[in-house]
């Protein structure tokens, strides 16, 4: 059986719509079980469904989706196609679910070559598909070393380094045990450096969370007691900047109240009702909100009034945002102020009033998401849902590898796992899984007869 | 003169092809240079090791002589990775010099249809490029319908010490002065290879009490799944362990450019797995000390190998005077006599790359290439392509189809493989990080695996296919027994406090239970030997691994049926890399898989090549 692919099929860009398409004997499987809406597996064949896409309880995207039983499809396999209506950041979104649920990411040309290869596509074109391959492929070399530059490729490729010499270093030991001046790769010995490798694993995988904000902004919440001034900040921001503000109903359950680029990295601005104890059930719906929003904004500014003390509510607000990213801005520094900076950690001082009263906050901001050093990355997220797919994979290899070595299951099995993970990154590398194991063996060891 | 087949050379790959052939049923020439040395081995006196050990336990399975011939020549048995996991482990034997290569000769004396003749072979008689014939140094013809050539290191042969070069096969035997000229002259691509022995020292002139004993293991193993080793477990000669220090190193590094490799004398390209001393001095210069042992080599009293004791890991190319100093700079050697010295031995080879997997050559038709001339090192996997060359000839003759063992199934299909698809720039020594489903590729497995494949072959008998026959019934009935029989938590408290009533399977699974108090708890376990039990007890507690393993294998089945015809022409490819192109011209491999594990050839290549298949032969099957 062949495995079932998938890929975003749509021009990558800032359109209304894209369609990812999922070709294989599972597609329907796979796509129904992120799917609320019809069970796809009992519907008619080419029917167009509606839907929302759910993963880990979360609505990802409203979506219609087409599914289509073989063999009267364009590669004669099942195929779903997801139209989605999200930006560029959902779909990549769609496709790192689908990855993580058992597609995966089709190879250039795949679908071509499927679709010619099962006998939809008749001789005449088949030199054109050999093309559409060799152009596709073309162009994911391109794209997959210009995405691979830098900081994350010589992470990646120190990963690798360490594996392979896990790897010899266990290998040696199987293939000349008779060598007792060789280090003996104890589970101990092993599983220490395998968890090693695991922590700059899953801060890899958190720090390409950034990489995600880069794409499709930072989202951030303004919050606050009523009239400290939340409303002139998120003025002061747009109003300077000449954005555009908007009030359409983003893909999120919050609404953006306004978009500004801050050194090309988008920022959206998400509007919150002041936060304070109420009766009023219309405003406690609104306070419940904003509650909320601090969940799911990337960062969270509290606006305090410089002007008076901090009140026990927003003493609470304080502890709430440990953890989170957060700025503290204490407005009004204007006017002579009652609160002592020291009070409170990440907090800066500026005003709405003068054009350099929000500077400091600015600084504050880039700081945090290190814009000025992702900008220079060039950063595109369509290749990273499949190189964050593949480096967690990578990292359940890693995992599934520890596991082994807790169940004291023997290293040269336990390898295993950590050859699957090295074959995992040659994949996220954009290289071809060869004997370099055997090179390495015989340069790093002393061996012989 | 006219045979069904001609083997040349009665080494470890030469043996196996000609008792496969004869026993087969066809008349068969074993022609080499020296009859008293037919089973001879040259370099160390082991048999197995790590891979290797289970590449005896395949040729056994398969039919073949080496495991049986080895387990009545023992000296020392050794399990090794005995206490890592059931898929590294591996025996390895200290085999008597002198009692192998006799049991061999008595064994193939009795051959039916084998005739063995003392001659060299100096040229090839081909006729449509299909062989027909050999010619022998004394110019004469004899004819077969078969060919194959296990020449070893004898084709134009030197022996290297320092500046001193002696054009000649091992230990001064005979070599083959125009046998690979023939074959250049029918188009084979000729490679020059390198490799070495270490000093043979006299056993009575060695300070014991300075070195730590290495002994063989307390149980008994043999190599064969049909016959009992003869060796006596209390009775195992030891070996010695010792190593380098630093007044060696000083001695190496003061006459480098004295050694035939370091003053510039070699042109072949020696193995990195087996460098010589000198070698390991220069390249880990850190490296303060280097291990050696001291093996025995025979125990037969009127052996030129009494006595003589081979050190493991010295193999130098230096010239004799400094050889003397360099042994003598070790502790425990320091008043020892050289009976023999070190050499390397440069000889030549053909491109394993213009061999099919069948071991024919793509060149010459009906003629079959094994052991060191395509490239490999080591007496086990001469033996391993020895045992396959011998079935394919014989298949070729009777029109059945060729053996090709896959890499999931056999060490010996991952070496047939690495060989014809990567070709070799340096004698190929097997390693179990070779093969990518070792898991399943076990010694205790390889008759289930192969022996199917040897009674095809007609090199295994009714006798021999019943006995597995009945080791797979009782392998499938235990299983099912583990599977149902529950222990009560009363019982279980005897090995384990609190536990809850369990299957035997489900505690076979546990890490934290020992299987041999699992074992205890049920008589009926007992009786299924140990060969069973350990199958299911392996099969049981790494099922996860190894059924995941099971499933790659099935991924590259499917792309092993994906055959590509022998015609095709890669020019005609289009949008295939050049590179890629290029290689597979080079390789033309077989089939799909096969391509695909050609380094250069990527995933895209792949692709566009399944494409044209399809559009031109209109199938990909």
């Amino acid at each position: 059986m062949e495995d079932t692919i998938c890929a975003i099929s749509t021009p990558v860009g800032v359109g209304g719509i894209s369609i990812i398409r999922v070709s294989g004997d599972k597609s329907i499987e796979i796509v129904n079980s992120i799917f609320k809406g019809k069970n796809l597996e009992e519907v008619s064949s080419h029917t167009i469904n509606y839907g929302h896409i759910f993963y880990d309880d979360e609505n990802i995207d409203e979506v219609l989706v087409s599914v289509m039983k073989k063999p009267k499809t364009f590669t004669a396999e099942d195929v779903v196609e997801i139209n989605l209506h999200g930006g560029i950041a959902t779909t990549n979104k769609v496709l790192e679910i689908l990855l993580n649920n058992g597609c995966r990411q089709a190879m250039p040309g795949e679908f071509t070559k499927r679709a010619f290869l099962n006998g939809r596509i008749d001789l005449v074109e088949a030199e054109a598909v050999g093309d559409v391959i060799a152009a596709e492929n073309e162009n994911a070399r391109k794209l997959s070393m210009n995405q691979l530059t830098g900081k994350l490729s010589s992470l990646i490729r120190k990963i690798k380094k360490e594996l392979l010499e896990l790897e010899s270093k266990i290998e040696v030991n199987i293939d000349y045990p008779e060598y007792e001046d060789l280090e003996d790769m104890t589970q101990s010995r092993v599983g220490k450096s395998l968890n090693e490798i695991k922590d700059v694993l899953e801060k890899m995988i958190e720090e390409s969370k950034i990489g995600k904000i880069i794409s499709s902004g930072i989202n951030i919440a303004i919050i606050g007691r009523p009239n400290v001034g939340k409303s002139s900040l998120l003025n002061a921001f747009l109003g300077e900047e000449k954005a555009i503000v908007t009030d359409i109903e983003g893909t999120t359950r919050d609404i953006v109240e306004g978009k500004l680029n801050l050194n090309g990295m988008t920022l959206n601005f998400i509007d919150t009702a002041g936060i304070r104890e109420t009766e009023d059930i219309v405003e406690k719906i609104g306070v419940d909100k904003s509650l909320k929003s601090i969940e799911s904004a990337d960062l969270v500014i509290l606006v305090l009034d410089g002007a008076s003390a901090i009140s026990e509510e927003e003493r609470n607000l304080m502890d709430r945002l440990a953890g989170k990213r957060h700025i503290i801005f204490i407005n009004k520094s204007d006017l002579e102020s009652s609160i002592d900076i020291k009070e409170a950690r990440n907090a800066v001082r500026g005003n709405t009033v003068f054009p350099e009263g929000l500077d400091e906050l600015k600084k504050k901001i880039k700081e945090l998401f290190e814009i000025g050093e992702m900008e220079k990355k060039d950063f595109t997220y369509i290749s990273n849902a499949r190189q964050l797919s593949l480096i967690e994979q990578v990292k359940n290899n890693i995992e599934s590898a520890i596991t082994g070595i807790e169940n004291t299951v023997p290293v040269d099995i336990v390898v295993i796992d950590i050859r699957e993970a090295r074959r995992n990154i040659d994949l996220l590398l954009g290289e071809v899984f060869d004997e370099e194991l055997i090179d390495e063996l015989f340069d790093k060891f002393c061996l012989g007869k | 003169m006219n045979y069904d087949v001609i083997v040349v050379g009665g080494g470890h790959a030469g043996i196996e092809a000609c008792h496969a052939t004869s026993k087969i049923g066809y008349n068969t020439l074993l022609i080499t240079g020296n009859i008293k040395n037919i089973g001879d081995m040259p370099c160390n006196p082991s048999i197995g090791g790590t891979s290797k050990g289970v590449i005896v336990r395949e040729i056994d399975a398969l039919g073949g002589l080496m495991g049986k011939i080895a387990d009545q020549s023992i000296l020392q048995m050794k399990m090794l990775n005995g206490s890592k996991g059931p898929a590294v482990r591996c025996l390895r034997a200290q085999a008597d010099k002198e009692l192998y290569p006799k049991n061999m000769q008595d064994y193939l004396g009795n051959q039916r249809n084998l005739t063995i003749k003392e001659e060299i072979v100096e040229e090839i008689i081909v006729e449509n490029n299909v062989v027909v014939g050999v010619k022998t140094s004394n110019g004469e013809r004899i004819d077969c319908k078969c060919l194959i050539l296990t020449t070893g290191t004898y084709l134009k042969s030197e022996i290297l010490r320092g500046s001193e070069k002696t054009p000649s096969g091992p230990h001064g035997e005979k070599r083959s002065n125009h046998l690979s000229d023939s074959l250049k002259k029918l188009g084979f691509n000729i490679i020059r290879l390198k490799t070495g022995t270490p000093p043979r020292i006299d056993a009575k002139t060695v300070d014991y009490t300075k070195m730590k004993e290495e002994l063989g293991d307390p149980l008994h193993y043999s190599f064969s799944f049909d016959t009992k080793s003869t060796y006596d477990v209390d009775a195992q000669e030891k070996c010695y362990l010792i190593y380098t220090n630093e007044d060696t190193h000083r001695i190496i590094n003061e006459n480098l450019e004295k050694s035939s490799m370091y003053g510039g004398y070699v042109s072949g390209v020696g193995p990195r797995y087996c460098p010589s001393i000198e070698d390991k001095i220069v390249r880990f210069k850190d490296k303060e000390k280097h291990i050696l042992f001291l093996e025995p080599q025979s125990m037969e009293k009127d052996s030129c190998y009494y006595d003589a004791l081979y050190l493991q890991g010295f193999s130098t190319s230096m010239p004799q005077d400094v050889q003397e100093k360099m042994v003598h700079s070790l502790k425990g050697l320091e008043q020892a006599k050289i009976l023999e010295y070190a050499y390397a031995i440069e000889y030549d080879a053909i491109d394993p790359l213009q061999v099919s997997p069948t071991l024919e050559s793509k060149i010459i038709k009906n003629l079959f290439t094994a052991g060191q001339i395509n490239g490999t090192s080591g007496y086990e996997e001469a033996a391993g392509q020895g045992i396959v060359a011998g079935i394919n000839a014989a298949n070729k003759l009777s029109g059945k189809d060729p053996l090709v063992l896959r890499r999931d199934e056999a060490y010996i299909g991952v070496l047939i493989d690495d060989l014809v698809t990567k070709g070799t720039i340096e004698p190929y020594r097997m390693l179990t990080s070779r093969a990518e489903y070792r898991l399943i590729l076990r010694h205790d497995n390889a008759d289930l695996r192969l022996r199917e494949y040897g009674y095809e072959a007609g090199l295994i008998d009714e006798n021999q296919k019943n006995a597995l026959e009945r080791k797979k019934e009782n392998i499938d009935e235990l299983k099912r027994y583990i599977r149902e029989e529950k222990i009560k938590k009363d019982e279980l408290d005897q090995i384990i406090p609190n536990g809850k009533t369990s299957t035997i399977y489900e505690l076979i699974k546990r890490p934290d239970l020992e299987i041999e108090n699992i074992l205890n708890l049920r008589e009926d376990l007992k009786k299924y030997g140990e060969e069973v039990l350990e199958e299911v007890i392996i099969d049981t507690k790494y099922e996860g691994y190894i059924s995941k393993t099971y499933k790659d294998a099935e991924k590259l089945k499917r792309m092993e049926d994906k055959q590509i015809p022998e015609d095709i022409d890669y020019d005609n490819v289009a949008n295939l890399a050049s590179e890629a192109r290029q290689k597979l011209e080079n390789v033309r491999p077989r089939t799909i898989a096969q391509a695909s594990r050609i380094s250069g050839v990527n995933p895209a290549d792949i692709s566009i090549l399944l494409v044209y298949l399809k559009k031109v032969y209109g199938k990909n099957e």
